[in-house]
């Protein structure tokens, strides 16, 4: 047991690795065990997620080096102090990103068993989901430049596999093509600032080049092409463009999981701003870059999901405009990060916020896409216009689609009111003109929401669905488990918040914490 | 100057790259500027691992008294390199497939998507 709880990073990734390179070889000889297997190695990474976020906030910062002996720090005695082993390094925030990907990925798997029944191919399809997730795992919790790249990279291409699986008349696959273009540069933006650090600082773990990162030119050019490149992974404005063309095609499981996987690019954006760069970079410059990006965001995203006919692709846009809340509060509390005083009175309130909202969204809208793929799912119609009166027949799927939609309108008592209050206030302390807009937006959110919730689930029953039924009990399950995550949050918003936001978002203004646990007595 | 040769050819082959990706409207080009870029940032990686007159890095029987080129830069190369062979080949596939029901490679007439 203690064995087990010793190695709970290695697990993270080793568990839906192996578990998805066996899957092939289960599917293949024993293809009735393969549901029951995928759900149960789900289940072991995710509760490896949780033990090791369980253990991070209880115990304070996870440092794990792989092949050393247990606590030998990551820098070997002889080497004068370079840390080049590899590690992860688990702190508030990866582990708050830890909890997210967990719940997501779990809940979104007992959906796919029972959305996937009748398809082909699944052996496959299992194995990249599983890959996909140990990709965002390892995204959050590495220490180390280049490890972070791998991943991201892992991410990148189980995503847009995942994403061209069931072509629609080749849609899919130009959908899955664009993203995968997109995040492929950004991925190399990645490697090249990497190596721009690399040949300053002789080494690639985060930790140490913060502990000596000075503002030379080079580390001006890594740091823009780091903030475009993971924006580009988390789909803000202006790299959006690949990102609803990817959400709208892909499978509607897999769109729920792929809104995490481009908040591990929102993660890896925070990670370098505040724990690489924090120390020595003008905030209130690149803060405002941040803020900026993030109305951008929020604006574009709305205007353009009002208009759209495609009901996934209406949810994609949303998507990009929830980010820019993210990317709102965040900055926010960038741009004060020199300023103490500001920073007690809003900026710590605008980063809880912030993050808050990560893990509310990883919710609400993996809800929302879920139950939108179960309207699909029975009825294979996509376009508003040709839907109409599932409410009869679908009623469960009506209460969670008309739950993820008032928690993302940020309507209480569910959990996107919570984040979004506390976004507006300390951003309105701030400047009040930018929590204005991210009123107005909320508005539009939720004028589009109540058209889509009218016009699929209201009216009479029309004769082309007269014969649709409830979806299957898993598709439900998985509902539920986000479902009760939705009204949990929005209705114990105080606990949550100083039990794992807080802890991420100290995680993130504390640079030093993070820099001593990993280099410990060296520096 | 002569060292820094290897700087400019790697800031000419981005410019390329990035005027391949963003100018060519057949998708199979499109894929050889992602190559290229590739390729790029690899040269990039060995040229700053690079030491004049370096060995390669072994400790056994290494002669005193002589330079190193760096390791880890190769190791990330190497490992850079199998990444984009995974990335090509699917993207190459999926070009195939597109090829197959649409008819054309052209970027600019792949718009189903938008209707």
């Amino acid at each position: 047991m203690s064995l087990i709880l010793d190695n709970l990073p290695a697990l993270l990734i080793a568990v839906p690795l192996l578990g998805a390179f066996l899957i092939p070889i289960i599917g293949r000889f024993l293809p009735k065990i393969r549901d029951a297997w995928i759900i149960l190695v789900s289940f072991l990474s995710s509760m490896a997620a949780v033990l090791t976020a369980f253990t991070v906030y209880t115990k304070g910062t996870l440092v794990y080096v792989f092949g050393a002996a247990a606590g030998s720090g990551a820098a070997p005695i002889d080497s004068g102090g370079i840390p080049f082993r590899i590690i992860f390094t688990i702190d508030g925030f990866g582990a708050f990103m830890l909890l997210s990907a967990a719940i997501v990925s779990f809940a979104v798997v007992l959906y796919l068993v029972a959305s996937q029944k009748e398809r082909s191919g699944k052996s496959e399809f299992y194995a990249l989901y599983l890959l996909l997730t140990a990709g965002i795992f390892g995204m959050v919790s590495t220490g180390d430049l280049f490890n972070f790249f791998v991943f991201l990279e892992i991410n990148t291409l189980s995503g847009a596999a995942l994403v061209s699986y069931h072509r629609k008349g080749g849609i899919a696959v130009e959908g899955a093509l664009k993203y995968l273009i997109v995040n492929t540069v950004g991925g190399l933006m990645v490697l090249f600032s990497v190596g721009l650090l690399y040949a300053q600082y002789n080494s690639l773990n985060m930790a140490y080049i913060a502990s000596q990162m000075t503002l030379t030119t080079l580390n001006i050019v890594a740091l823009v092409l780091f903030i475009t490149a993971l924006a580009m992974k988390a789909g803000a404005v202006p790299f959006h463009f690949a990102t609803p063309d990817a959400y709208s095609v892909a499978p509607s499981g897999i769109t729920a999981l792929m809104v995490v996987a481009s908040q591990a690019g929102l993660y890896g954006l925070f990670r370098i701003l505040f724990t690489v760069y924090g120390g020595v970079i003008n905030t209130v410059t690149v803060g405002w870059v941040i803020i900026v990006i993030g109305i951008l965001s929020m604006v574009i995203g709305v205007t353009m999901a009002l208009p759209q006919k495609d009901i996934k692709r209406l949810l994609a846009y949303h998507a990009v405009s929830q980010t820019g809340y993210m990317l709102l509060g965040v900055g926010v509390a960038f741009a004060v990060l020199g300023d103490p005083a500001a920073t007690a009175a809003f900026g710590q309130t605008a980063m809880e916020g912030g993050l808050f909202h990560i893990i509310n969204h990883a919710l609400y809208k993996g809800l929302l896409f879920l139950a939108v793929g179960a309207v699909i799912y029975r009825t294979g119609v996509w376009s508003l216009n040709k839907l109409g009166g599932l409410g009869h027949n679908m009623k469960w799927t009506m209460v969670f689609f008309l739950i993820g939609a008032l928690a993302i309108a940020g309507i209480p008592p569910f959990n996107g009111f919570a984040s979004k209050l506390m976004i507006y206030e300390s951003v309105f302390a701030f400047n009040p003109a930018l929590s204005i807009i991210a009123m107005v937006v909320s508005i539009l959110t939720l004028a589009s929401f109540m058209k889509v919730f009218h016009s699929v689930f209201m009216g009479p029953k029309l004769p082309e669905f007269e014969n649709v039924k409830e979806v299957p009990k898993l598709m439900i399950a998985g509902m539920v488990i986000l479902t009760i995550f939705v009204i949990g949050f929005g209705l114990m918003p105080d606990l949550v918040v100083d039990s794992i936001v807080t802890p991420a978002a100290n995680a993130l203004l504390n640079q030093g914490s993070y820099i001593t646990a990993v280099l410990g007595g060296f520096l | 100057m002569i060292a820094n040769l290897p700087f400019i050819a790697i800031a000419l082959l981005i410019g390329i790259a990035f005027a391949i990706i963003l100018l060519k409207k057949n998708m199979i080009k499109m894929v050889m500027g992602l190559g290229i870029l590739e390729s790029a940032v690899n040269l990039f990686l060995i040229t700053i691992g690079y030491r004049e007159d370096g060995i390669a890095p072994i400790f056994t029987n290494a002669p005193e008294g002589v330079n190193m080129v760096l390791p880890t830069v190769q190791a990330l190369t190497l490992t850079n390199i199998v990444i984009g062979v995974a990335g090509t080949a699917l993207m190459i596939s999926m070009i195939m497939v597109i090829y197959k029901k649409y008819g054309t490679i052209n970027s600019d007439k792949m718009r189903r998507l938008k209707e």
